[in-house]
């Protein structure tokens, strides 16, 4: 009998093409994800060496990072020289090599992390990466996968396989139920809250418990996507129906007999009672509140209900940092989370990019304005996430708010487009990182879900989302 | 990739933990096709003002730093984004070692692609080398990674671990592609296998 295993244990052992007596693996990669920013120098690494694509259909690209969101994106001009430089390099790149391509002119084109579930590329027991820290994304279906340099992403390109050693195992158990109000977002902000932005450095997390049962596939790709920003190398979560059923009938999923051959196949895929885990976190679901980040770090989390802490509230070299951040945000400790005012509202990321994230928005949303003066978009994860939103009438709900209603991108997550803050803007995001300069240099991010920033949008200020909610009943 | 195996150098301190990728080279930056002159947008956020002026407060506009080839850090370094802009960055500027308790894990592996040495130590060990770093640059710290020591400028020497691929490849300056390509019959008979297994992957 074989000794117990994690989830994460069966995937690597799966993929493992060979092991060397320092432990370093070889390991297959079943899926590799490729965008404009960080894969010009890989392919232009490959023509140097004369080298090839190994497996070219289980390479698939879609240009996300740097493209307009606006509607007259078709018009080149909207884009700046380099920008447009990088994109017409992976069209050009994605043609030499023959892999495949969603350009952006492709109603399917989407975020990367968005595209590669809806299309059914990702599908569970794979190993997906990508050179995108928030490949996490995908552990969600029960997958093992993680972000990559590019220096990785040539080597994945020419070989199929990554150098790797294998990462300790990690449990983030979320028991019974979440509260109204509180979603997918508040789970993932609360636990690295709770653990600190290198609390999963050298782990690879799988989360489970009630609550993560309870939601839906959108809400897990939620939770997995910022286990990055807990430092850990990937998140999972095992398979069920849920997963089956989101996968099913998905353009790349295998079909008749080779799809039960495939759910016979994952329903092997969970954590075997008594597998060792190196590192346990439980956080009761009854617990979490909406939560805000007020830092310039995804670790500084508080409940909406909250103050904003004093830089003495931390000890070591956090102290530092609280300042520089107190100082760089604008705000005074002492001062409730719900009297900070914002300006800029961005709805979107390979985060909260999904239909459910929309309709949550827009439940809150519905028949009401956003603040005067307010600047409020919405990006949808992909243009087919965008053409279900139009058919549910959700973006007209959006637009009657007051909303921006953009075409597919990365957008203002990471400003590399022209969706950008000014310095000493203050935005109400649903993405995924609160940096400094993260989202235009000097503005100022406070990460939240959907809902939340729907609330905000209407205030004027952070808002407690479950106030609204109690409107709307 | 350059080949390292000693470096005696200028140290410069910068004690901020969660020092990001975004503050090393943000994101206008990573619009380039190239690996290479990325150095003087590095840290630009922090090292320039709006208008492109430099502060001079800022540890690598000072005299002393211009020319440091270590980084001792705070906790954390690297964390953030998969962009292997930041390490092309701090190599272009001649940033060839970075010292600290924590990286970033996709940060940590991309500097030994670039022929960058991370090195993990204690807390009470980077205290020791924060100060010797911020004796500015009369001081020299020297890293050998054969024998897998940090030394200050003035004797005191702290051993570190490091993976033993890792060391081979940093020290011989190997390419992976190359070595990988070499078990290319390992890999095919891996897909003959799993065809049979996992068709749909």
């Amino acid at each position: 009998m074989t000794a117990p295993r994690t989830l994460y244990d069966k995937i690597w052992d799966d993929h493992v093409v060979h092991q060397a007596e320092d432990g370093t693996c070889l390991l297959y990669i079943d899926r590799h994800l490729v965008h404009e920013v960080t894969s010009p120098q890989a392919f232009e690494g490959l023509r140097m060496t004369g080298r090839k694509v190994r497996a070219p259909e289980k390479t698939i690209a879609v240009p996300d990072h740097n493209v307009p969101t606006t509607l007259d994106r078709a018009n080149a001009a909207t884009m700046t020289e380099d920008s447009r430089i990088q994109v017409e390099a992976l069209d050009k790149n994605a043609r030499d090599f023959g892999v495949n391509y969603y350009p952006v002119s492709d109603v399917r084109q989407g975020i990367v992390h968005i595209v590669g579930p809806e299309q059914g590329w990702t599908l569970p027991g794979m190993t997906v990466v990508c050179g995108d820290s928030h490949t996490a994304t995908h552990g969600a279906f029960g997958s093992l996968a993680h972000g990559i340099g590019t220096s990785e992403v040539e080597h994945v390109l020419a070989t199929q396989t990554l150098i790797q050693k294998k990462s300790k195992n990690m449990k983030v158990e979320i028991t019974g139920s979440l509260r109204p109000g509180v979603t997918a977002k508040d789970i993932t902000l609360s636990v690295i809250g709770e653990t600190g932005t290198a609390g999963g450095t050298g782990y690879v997390i799988e989360y489970c418990g009630q609550a993560i049962r309870e939601l839906s596939m959108e809400g897990r790709m939620t939770v997995c996507n910022m286990a990055i920003e807990g430092g850990a190398r990937a998140g999972l979560i095992a398979p069920d129906e849920k997963t089956f059923a989101y996968c099913m009938g998905r353009p790349h999923a295998p079909k008749g007999a080779a799809w039960e051959a495939a759910v016979s196949y994952w329903k092997t895929l969970f954590t075997d009672e008594g597998a060792h885990f190196d590192k346990v976190v439980t956080i009761r679901g009854e617990d979490i509140a909406p939560v805000v980040t007020w830092g310039t770090s995804p670790e500084d989390v508080l409940p909406i209900t909250g103050t904003v802490p004093a830089a003495s509230d931390f000890t070591g070299g956090k102290v530092e940092a609280a300042q520089r951040s107190l100082d760089y945000m604008g705000l005074t400790p002492g001062m409730k989370l719900t009297d900070i005012k914002i300006d800029t509202v961005f709805i979107g990321s390979c985060t909260n990019g999904r239909i459910e994230d929309l309709r949550a928005a827009a439940a809150i949303l519905k028949g009401k304005k956003v603040a005067p003066g307010m600047r409020a978009m919405v990006v949808p994860g992909s243009g087919l996430v965008r053409a279900q939103a139009e058919e549910e009438g959700l973006a007209q709900i959006f637009i009657d708010a007051g909303f921006e209603w953009r075409l597919a991108g990365c957008s203002m997550c990471l400003a590399m487009n022209p969706d950008q803050l000014q310095p000493g803007e203050r935005c109400a995001a649903t993405s995924n990182r609160n940096f400094e300069g993260r989202q235009g240099r000097g503005g100022r991010t406070h990460l939240m879900s959907p809902g939340m920033a729907a609330a905000a949008a209407i205030t004027g200020h952070l808002t407690d989302v479950r106030e609204l909610m109690a409107e709307t009943v | 990739m350059d080949k390292f195996t000693t470096l005696t150098g200028i140290a410069a301190p910068m004690p901020l933990v969660n020092i990001d990728t975004d503050m090393i080279i943000p994101k206008q930056f990573l619009k380039t096709i190239q690996r290479s002159g990325l150095g003087k947008n590095l840290f630009d956020e922090m090292r320039y003002t709006q208008d492109g002026a430099e502060i001079p407060d800022f540890v690598l506009n000072q005299p002393a730093y211009r020319q440091a080839e270590i980084i001792v850090a705070g906790d954390n370094f690297g964390c953030g984004s998969s962009r292997e802009h930041a390490p092309w960055a701090l190599l272009d500027f001649g940033i060839r070692c970075v010292i600290s308790t924590s990286f970033a894990d996709i940060f940590f592996n991309n500097c030994f692609k670039n022929g960058i040495l991370p090195i993990v130590l204690p807390q009470e060990a980077v205290d020791v080398l924060m100060e010797d770093a911020r004796k500015g640059e009369n001081a020299r710290m020297t890293v050998d990674l054969v024998a897998q020591t940090v030394t200050t400028s003035d004797g005191q020497s702290f051993a570190f671990e490091v993976d033993s691929h890792r060391k081979h490849c940093l020290l011989n300056g190997l390419d992976d592609i190359g070595l990988t390509l070499e078990k290319a019959a390992a890999i095919d008979s891996f897909e003959a296998q799993t065809k049979a297994l996992r068709p749909w992957a």
